[in-house]
């Protein structure tokens, strides 16, 4: 305001600004019958030109404030949470991220559409400096859309993670006092830990004395897997209980002998029936477990 | 009670069991210096007097366990040994293993029993279960 009208840059957002609020109407109207919001608001279309009118006069304020480039400037608040529902609702409905982009830069056409209506009245030059902040301000727009997408994803694929952290790892009662671990998936120290927790948690709860940890769904054992896998079994013995190890795959038998680790310490069988079939056969009756001590 | 010590004692001592041929030792809380040293005075005198084949150590209230309790035990254990009966560690709580495990103390010469009744099992003494079947309700 200070600079007054004589700063062009400052005129040509005022213009923009302007146009926005006047042709608001008209805008939201014309963005009411595009693939974005209609999509999204399926009820009525009435629904869809409120939100457009939101985002349009979010936009004037953003014209306004004269911070057309930048992100954080307050009328993009409003906006970032109104576009963040609709293109999220448009991504469940399997389009990419560059047809969301591609949706969101058609709004910007109805709006030169009828900047360019106005040339009469504005002065071509007026229009043309009007025009390059109107692309600019759209611009920033789809910058704006796109990392709101982005943000989504990235809570998606921490809620997810955790969510396998979580449920990767059931410890199933197999028979009394007889637990078993499937372990699936590659095994870092994050997940080993969950398994050795969970797993002694069940020891306790189930007054196991034999735990079977299977490996089948394991894709490979390195020395680090190896040395998880001897942690759990040192502990679980540690607490009363026994440990084999079963699910070996011929490929991974041959790794463990290959990379020199030593699981003599641990018993081994190479399916989950022969480990059941082990444990079963070692069981001689209820509370009769033998425990093995340095024999 | 086995050394009729003159001595007061500092903290409470802890009991060595005689259950009819098994003893049995119940561990709660810290474990003072002298205290240990009197656990295993007293655990050796119990396996000579009595001629048991058997020592049962519950630590089932210890939710800490550090190395020198480690050691304590093994040194329990050796000597146990020594006297010709066999121990048997028993009930061990997961953040007590895991601890251990990643401390390197694994106790490679120790035995270990999820319950009392198991324990009594490897020396042969069946201890009837009560609750078994009814576990969920408890």
């Amino acid at each position: 305001m200070t600079d007054g009208p004589s700063d062009p840059a400052r005129a040509g957002t005022e213009a923009v600004a302007g146009l926005l609020r006047r042709r608001g109407e008209q805008v939201a109207q014309r963005w009411a019958d595009l693939p974005l919001f209609q999509a999204v608001f399926t009820v009525t279309r009435d629904e869809a030109v409120e939100a457009c009118h939101a985002v349009v006069d979010s936009l004037a304020s953003v014209a306004e404030s004269g911070r057309l480039e930048d992100l954080e400037a307050p009328g993009f608040q409003p906006i970032r949470q109104q576009l963040a529902a609709m293109t999220s609702s448009r991504a469940r409905s399997g389009l990419s991220m560059s047809q969301v982009d591609r949706e969101v830069g058609a709004l910007r056409d109805a709006a030169l559409d009828l900047l360019e209506a106005e040339t009469d009245e504005l002065g071509v030059e007026d229009t043309c400096e009007a025009r390059i902040h109107l692309v600019t301000l759209f611009a920033t727009l789809r910058v704006a859309v796109i990392e709101t997408m982005l943000q989504e994803n990235q809570e998606i694929i921490l809620r997810q993670r955790q969510q396998l952290l979580e449920m990767a790892t059931p410890v199933i009662k197999l028979w009394d006092r007889l637990v078993a671990v499937p372990l699936i998936g590659m095994l870092d120290s994050a997940r080993s830990q969950i398994v050795m927790e969970n797993l002694l948690e069940a020891i306790v709860e189930h007054k196991a004395t034999i735990a079977i940890l299977d490996i089948t769904g394991v894709p490979t054992v390195d020395s680090l897997v190896a040395q998880h896998l001897m942690k759990t079994v040192a502990s679980a013995r540690l607490m009363g209980a026994e440990c084999v190890i079963s699910g070996i795959r011929p490929a991974i038998a041959q790794t463990i002998v290959q990379l020199g680790l030593d699981l003599s310490t641990v018993t081994t069988r190479a399916t989950l029936a022969d480990a059941l079939q082990w444990a079963l056969g070692r069981d001689d009756g209820r509370g009769q477990q033998a425990v093995r001590g340095q024999s | 009670m086995t050394g009729d010590r003159e001595d007061p004692l500092p903290g409470p001592s802890i009991p060595v069991l005689d259950l009819g041929g098994l003893l049995f030792v119940s561990i709660q809380g810290e474990l003072p210096d002298d205290a240990a040293v009197q656990l295993q005075e007293d655990v050796t005198a119990a396996i000579t007097r009595t001629g048991s084949r058997g020592l049962i150590i519950d630590i089932s209230s210890l939710d800490m366990v550090d190395s020198f309790l480690a050691r304590v035990l093994a040194e329990v254990a050796a000597s146990s040994r020594l006297l010709a009966a066999r121990t048997v560690l028993v009930g061990m709580r997961p953040a007590v293993a895991i601890t251990l495990v990643e401390l390197g103390l694994t106790l490679p010469g120790m035995a270990t029993a999820r319950t009392v009744t198991d324990a009594a099992a490897t020396f042969g003494v069946t201890i009837s279960d009560t609750v078994r079947e009814e576990r969920n309700a408890t």
